[in-house]
């Protein structure tokens, strides 16, 4: 259980970065956290020739408020995420999270973007990100594009970056008004990976209807799934006791094929769905009335 | 490579390869075996160290990514050049937070920081605190107990 050899690049800045992965490409994979990246190379079922270490690109890593929205430089760490007062204020969504994503001595060293590049099923920042509606900002030594995160995720731990991109940073725009979210999930032990998760927003119009609901479900499919179907089952109506468990349901029934593993039947996971996507919704639509 | 790192306030310079994890350095090549190690993929906790004060897997990083920065193993717990214990350590014998040892060493760099910043820490949180760290004997109750104990004796100021 060690991994095998490589040549170690520790570069200090973005440009240096960018280009080692375009003279590497396919041999070399970015280093940030580790702590998905390194289990795999300890049991070798990754064997990349080339690491390149980011870490010590400083640039990448930073919170700040602008008025598109909160940006987020890749490298940030979820520790870091999970303490800031500016995504509690901006994104309480995120901020709600955290907490779920691994354990607390995973979360000091795990970023933001390897989280995202990850792209685990059962991880809480890709659903997380959807729901937000954030956009990730991807460059290469040639290129420098933006995508929506509802295009971003392609396939089980698949995203749309190629070999010699690197994802830079993260834009979540600002709620709308009378706008509330909310997440929920449940683990076998705080801080493992999720059975379910639910990631919930709902935006009220001006007589208290639904105008806009977004369900995020994690651990249920290949990638974070939206419950499209309840969503729109959602749209326009008020948004009683009745009209959430009818949505709920529709989520758990038509929206999903989750998986039967170890860890739970398919029919759990619908029922687990069932139950996050109801409390979910009630707890964003709660925030939603009592917003600005 | 050459990596330079201080460990329990000592300074070690060594030559290693990139792919060598700190949890073997400090082993290994320190002879600092006090750090053990169970799973090599994150999910056990034995192998906690604190990197610049915040508790990390040292089975997932490359001793070369610790270059000048600075880490604290289990030995560095104690008071150096006396025989006592540190209180944390001697809550954890005084509450049998302890059975065959093997967890110990990552429960205590875990807890050290943890009681420092919530000196006053409720069961619920104690346990998410422990959530990251397997012990395979204790079932849990006596550690929690153990850092009850270490937080009523430095309220104390014992
Ligand atoms: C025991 C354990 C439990 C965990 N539980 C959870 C959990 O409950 N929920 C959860 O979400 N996660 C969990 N994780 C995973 C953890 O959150 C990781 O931190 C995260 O998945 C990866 O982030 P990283 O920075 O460590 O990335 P790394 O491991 O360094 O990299 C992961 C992948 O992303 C690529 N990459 C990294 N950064 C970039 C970038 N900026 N641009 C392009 N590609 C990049 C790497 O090349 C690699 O392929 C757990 C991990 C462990 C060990
Ligand atoms: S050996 Fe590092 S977490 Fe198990
Ligand atoms: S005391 Fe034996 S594993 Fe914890």
């Amino acid at each position: 259980m060690k991994p095998a050899p490589f040549d170690y690049h520790a570069p200090t800045t973005l440009a240096e970065a960018l280009a080692l992965l375009d003279e590497y490409g396919f041999d070399a994979k970015l280093l940030a956290g580790g702590q998905s990246l390194v289990p795999t190379m300890n049991f070798r079922l990754a064997l990349p020739e080339i690491l390149i270490d980011i870490n010590h690109i400083a640039d990448l890593a930073f919170v700040r408020n602008e008025d598109d929205g909160l940006h987020i430089g890749a490298l940030t760490r979820h520790a870091e995420l999970e303490r800031s007062e500016l995504v509690a204020e901006k994104a309480p969504l995120l901020a709600e999270a955290m907490p779920n994503v691994a354990h607390s001595q995973i979360r000091n060293r795990g970023t933001i973007g390897g989280s995202l590049a990850h792209a685990d099923p059962a991880a809480e920042l890709p659903a997380i990100m959807i729901a937000l509606e954030a956009r990730f900002r991807i460059q290469s030594q040639s290129d420098d594009r933006w995508i929506a995160a509802s295009d971003f995720f392609v396939d089980l731990f698949t995203t749309e970056l190629e070999a010699e991109e690197i994802l830079t940073e993260i834009v979540i725009p600002p709620l709308p008004a009378r706008t509330g979210c909310a997440f929920l999930e449940l683990a076998r032990r705080h801080g493992d990976f999720a059975l379910v998760g639910a990631a919930t927003r709902v935006t009220l119009d001006n007589l208290g209807a639904c105008s806009e609901a977004r369900i995020v479900l994690l651990s249920v499919g290949n990638t974070s799934v939206r419950a499209v179907l309840a969503e729109q089952s959602l749209q326009g109506k008020a948004l009683t006791g009745q009209n959430i468990r009818d949505a709920a349901l529709i989520a758990s029934d038509q929206d999903i094929e989750p998986p039967a593993d170890m860890h739970a039947t398919e029919k759990y996971r619908r029922q687990l769905t069932k139950v996050l996507a109801e409390r979910t919704l009630t707890k964003a639509l709660e925030r939603a009335t009592s917003a600005p | 490579m050459n990596v330079c790192v201080t460990v329990n306030g000592k300074v070690y310079e060594r030559v290693v390869e990139p792919r060598l994890l700190l949890s073997d350095f400090l082993r290994h090549e320190l002879n600092l075996t006090g750090t053990h190690v169970g799973c090599e993929q994150g999910v056990c906790g034995a192998c906690t160290v604190l990197l610049n004060g915040d508790p990390v897997r040292s089975c997932l990083i490359f001793a070369v990514q610790a270059h000048e920065q600075e880490i604290m193993t289990v030995e560095g717990l104690a008071p150096a050049g006396t025989d006592k214990l540190h209180p944390l350590q001697e809550a954890f014998r005084d509450a049998h937070g302890l059975q065959c040892g093997f967890c110990t060493p990552g429960f205590l760099l875990t807890l050290l920081p943890f009681i420092e910043e919530n000196p006053n820490p409720t069961e619920q949180e104690i346990r998410e605190a422990l959530s990251g760290n397997l012990c395979r004997c204790t079932g849990y109750q006596n550690i929690v107990k153990a850092v009850k104990l270490a937080v009523e004796t430095a309220e104390r100021g014992e």
